[in-house]
């Protein structure tokens, strides 16, 4: 990837990225109490007394959530801080119940970790090191709704005490497409690990940005934050708008404030939030109704053994051990569901066709990537309510394996699958579309094709050899397309001399 | 039956449970004695809400069980005060503020659930210095607690029962109830203990659930027992104590059988003297009493040991910045959004109701250690301040640590001074503020500490010697408070005024 430079009137600027990642941790329940978590919920209904600040209420931490957040850091390859301490980050807002957040700011769960990004989809080894500075945990603000009343604010304290992990990154992005695959490959880590589900739709994922821009190789330029950013579009085009103001601001004589912004989707710009000066005086300090969070060598040895294959390793795996091509490697490990769907699809069609997981691997991936992607697309259906399963899909690629049907029938028989929900074995029972490999049948057939096509069979033998993919497609037509196509071009050559 | 009603509310926890266990009078004639003189002792102004039929029905629980020969519990027929700083199912809790009049709870805090649970019974919520913030009880809005003794100098000024717990000891020193509970984060449970003539003892930090009490400073708050005698304290600590999974700062510990343990035996014990309290100007009927604490316990069998807790002088500026500091961070919950008292001016934002809502909820006390607490913790002051108090707080660990390598138990005053007259330092918030010099260190370290009755000053008012003790020691706190109970003999009680 060429380095994304900024074209100034007065030169070329470098763009400086970090991103801070709110996640929210996947857990029934709070992070400090015991209300459900669920989206979508009647305004209300998922607060207990401790979410709504009820006086003497006191928070106790719910070990899956901090549990969620070890295995999520140990899945960055970072360290796990054995001390840790919550803070309290106190303001005052009206879907803050307690009057401060329960946060960590001086002692982390999650020290320095990293993650790595691919740059080129169809280049595996052009990758870039992205740095975590740390993970801590926290809890969520509920959520104001002003469309309610003519004059007042309602406030839904569902989300209030959901727990969420900040996922702070070091400013080592320089490009929108870097910040980018940053987020996708985040997102594909915590869904491999389940500490979130990634759905940014519903806010279980947000970006703060933080952009700056500099010469090349001079030192940082002031930042700008811009706030709770909800897809990976918007994170690219909070950076491009912002760091094209902020160039702008400066060439022309101005001076970036250090400052936060909000980005607006339909304008595609950003806009100031409140200055440095106006900014919160948080008064943090340790929380005294919570003691350190003092973590045993056991509860860290089960947070690593539960630990799935992770992208990276599946995708190696894919390659060196699957011999597929990192391009498939790259799609079938992109989500966790596809690579768990593959893998599925894997063992039903070794077992099918009794061979080993690699001698089929390939057949699976390009069967899975190139025709079932495709006809799931379709009829507007994914991997998740697909009406093939790993099975079905198994016992289609068995007839194409063994012979019983040709690549192009299967396409046929796999449509006809998605439509009634059959088995491939009966569709092709049923339709007749096994694949004629009798010699006779199709012998009867070339001479047919070549009896009706005598000039062309004198052309063809008067060197212009093109014509072979005619007689094999007009031999195929006669066939209805369910000859062995191997047969059909030996029996061919032969013929033609 | 008046005679008798009459004899009732002279009898302790102890006497009150076992006669009832006995059947030597119901629980129901228990509840109605002490009922009727919350009723007669308006004057006193101890309780902000009476509630009489509660009594009764926990009393006809207890009779109840007592007739179909079930087990009782170790409250069983004992009607008590709530001090109205814990939340009480259906019943109005307030923290003595404006700010949380007329808010009643829809869940009961595990102190008062313990006790209930455990067969006592409640009078009503007894009135406390706002939020628990003050040294008189002069901070309350529902008015100020006024103490059953009075000087003898028939000048019958009205004197402060101690603070915040003042409705508490007001109450049990008056026979309004025979044991209440309090909360202590510098004092709040020995200081009015001391003022008043009874025993009072806090916990070690973590004994007592603080889940459902309104919180003031949560690093300290400690609930515990007010009571007559230290059998009392003893019985009714043992109810009240015990791990809380709600709580996690609660101490996964087994209660210790506190009352079978009571032994005033102290021989092969030592006692430690703190040289630090021996302050120059020192009251003389409090350094009196000091001595007299000593001999006591030297005639008990203790050895009397001189040690020395270095960071003494540290410890109330300190404890005035850390309390201060949470405080304002766990009353930022009052905002008029969800519960308690709104003042929504007409066209005011949501700033503007904060602002004005606050502005009347809250009580002058409250407001100026709710800005302390602000400033403390504000950026560019919070090292000067906050860090700095936290690593006093650990030097005065370490000064108790250090102490009792050389000692089981520590005597020192429970106050500088005996009550004083309501209005007489309210004015001066540092004069207040200075009550707590005893009684601060040991809040800070998070130790179980005790008030006992020690005797009268040459006014005739009550004096209290402490009793402070290792972490988890409970036990040797109150066995030295008994061995001190036994020998002080104090049998004075407040003159019926009121």
């Amino acid at each position: 990837m060429s380095e994304y430079r900024i074209q100034g009137a007065t030169g070329e600027w470098e763009v400086v990225i970090g991103l801070e990642v709110h996640a929210q941790v996947t857990s029934k329940a709070k992070l400090f109490s015991g209300a459900a978590t669920a989206f979508g919920a009647e305004p209300n209904s998922q607060v207990s007394l401790i979410d709504a600040a009820m006086p003497g209420m006191l928070p106790v931490p719910n070990r899956e959530c901090i549990r969620q957040a070890v295995r999520t850091g140990m899945a960055i390859d970072a360290e796990i801080n054995k001390w840790s301490r919550f803070d309290r980050k106190n303001y005052f807002y009206a879907d803050l119940p307690q009057g401060y957040q329960i946060s960590q700011l001086y002692h982390p769960l999650v020290g320095e970790g990293r993650l790595e990004i691919q740059l080129d989809d169809k280049d595996p080894e052009n990758t870039k090191t992205i740095g975590i500075e740390r993970i801590h945990v926290e809890q969520d603000a509920g959520k104001l709704m002003h469309d309610q009343h003519p004059t007042m604010s309602y406030v839904d304290l569902n989300r209030s005490g959901v727990a969420l992990m900040e996922i702070v990154s070091r400013p080592d992005m320089r490009s929108p497409a870097e910040a980018g695959a940053y987020v996708r490959k985040l997102r594909t880590i915590l869904r491999y690990v389940g500490s979130c589900d990634g759905n940014m739709e519903e806010g279980s994922m947000r970006a703060d940005v933080n952009v700056s821009v500099r010469r090349p190789g001079e030192p940082f330029g002031t930042r700008t934050e811009t706030k709770n950013v909800n897809s990976v579009r918007f994170v690219m085009a909070t950076i491009e708008h912002e760091a094209n103001r902020q160039v702008d601001l400066i060439e022309s004589g101005g001076k970036v404030v250090q400052e936060t912004r909000l980005f607006d989707p339909d304008t595609g710009t950003t806009r100031s939030m409140r200055s440095k000066e106006d900014a919160h005086d948080y008064r943090y300090f340790p929380d005294p109704d919570l003691l350190p969070l003092v973590l045993e060598d056991a509860f860290l040895d089960e947070c690593r053994a539960s630990l799935p294959e992770l992208p990276d390793a599946k995708r190696h795996r894919y390659e060196n051990g699957l011999g597929l091509s990192a391009y498939n490697a790259g799609i079938l490990t992109a989500e966790v569901e596809t690579a768990r769907w593959f893998e599925e699809l894997l063992v039903q069609t070794a077992k099918a066709q009794g061979k080993d997981d690699a001698d089929v691997a390939k057949q699976a991936a390009n069967w899975l990537t190139s025709e079932l992607f495709g006809a799931l697309n379709k009829v507007g259906k994914g991997l998740d309510d697909s009406p093939v399963s790993p099975a079905a899909g198994a016992e289609l690629l068995a007839l194409i394996g063994d012979g019983t049907i040709s690549g192009s029938i299967a396409k046929q028989v796999l449509e006809k699958m998605l439509e009634t929900g059959d088995g491939a074995a009966a569709i092709v029972e049923r339709e007749g579309l096994k694949q004629e490999s009798d010699t006779g049948a199709i012998e009867a057939a070339i001479d047919a094709v070549m009896a009706a096509n005598a000039d062309k069979v004198e052309e063809y033998r008067g060197g212009k050899d093109k014509l072979f993919g005619f007689f094999v497609g007009q031999t195929m037509k006669a066939m209805q397309g369910k000859a062995n196509p191997q047969v059909v071009n030996e029996l061919l050559k032969t013929k033609l001399g | 039956m008046s005679d008798n009603a009459n004899d009732v509310t002279e009898l302790g926890v102890a006497a009150i449970r076992d006669g009832v266990a006995k059947g030597d009078f119901s629980a129901r004639e228990v509840a109605e004695a002490f009922n009727a003189n919350v009723a007669a002792a308006g004057e006193l102004n101890a309780f902000i809400v009476a509630t009489p039929d509660m009594a009764l029905e926990a009393a006809g629980r207890v009779d109840a069980d007592r007739a179909a020969g079930k087990a009782l519990g170790k409250m069983a027929g004992v009607p008590i005060g709530m001090k109205d700083l814990f939340a009480t199912n259906g019943v109005q809790t307030t923290a003595a503020s404006h700010i949380l009049e007329g808010f009643s709870p829809q869940y009961e805090s595990t102190v008062s659930q313990k006790l209930w649970d455990a067969g006592a019974g409640m009078l009503g919520k007894l009135n406390l210095d706002q939020f628990a913030m003050g040294s008189s009880n002069e901070t309350s809005y529902f008015g100020n607690v006024i103490s059953p003794w009075r000087r003898n100098d028939g000048g019958n000024a009205p004197l402060a029962p101690g603070g915040s717990s003042g409705g508490s000891s007001s109450a049990v020193a008056a026979r309004l109830c025979p044991a209440a509970t309090g909360t202590d984060t510098g004092g709040s449970i020995r200081q009015p203990a001391a003022f008043t003539g009874i025993t009072g003892i806090k916990p070690t930090y973590g004994r007592c659930s603080r889940w459902g009490i309104v919180a003031f400073a949560s690093s300290l708050d400690q609930a515990g027992p007010m009571a007559r005698d230290v059998r009392d304290c003893a019985i009714m600590l043992e109810a009240m104590a015990g791990f809380d999974p709600k709580d996690a700062t609660s101490l996964d510990m087994p209660v210790p059988e506190w009352e079978a343990g009571l032994t005033a035996d102290m021989k092969g014990k030592k006692v430690g003297i703190p040289r630090e309290y021996r302050m120059d100007g020192m009251d003389a009927d409090v350094a009196k009493s000091w001595e007299d604490g000593i001999a006591w316990l030297r005639d008990a069998g203790a050895e009397i040991v001189d040690i020395s807790l270095p960071h003494t002088k540290y410890a109330l500026p300190a404890y005035y910045i850390i309390a201060p500091a949470e405080a304002s961070s766990n009353l930022a919950r009052y905002d008029g959004v969800r519960y308690g008292l709104r003042d929504l001016p007409e066209g005011a934002g949501l700033q503007d109701m904060y602002a004005a809502t606050r502005a009347a909820g809250f009580g002058a006390e409250v407001k100026r250690r709710i800005l302390i607490g602000t400033y403390v913790l504000s950026a560019g002051f919070y090292d000067a301040y906050y860090t700095q108090a936290q690593k006093v707080r650990t030097l005065i660990s370490h000064d108790f640590k250090n102490a009792f390598t050389e000692c089981d138990v520590i005597l020192a005053p429970t106050t500088p001074s005996a009550s004083f007259a309501l209005g007489e330092k309210s004015g001066d918030p540092l004069e207040m503020y200075l009550n707590d010099v005893f009684s601060v260190p040991a809040s800070l370290a998070g130790l179980p500490a005790m008030s006992v009755p020690a005797g009268l000053n040459r006014e005739g008012l009550p004096l209290g010697l402490q009793i402070i003790g290792n972490a988890f020691d409970e036990q040797g706190v109150l066995n030295a408070g008994l061995a001190l109970e036994q020998r002080a003999g104090f049998t004075a009680k407040p003159e019926k005024w009121w």
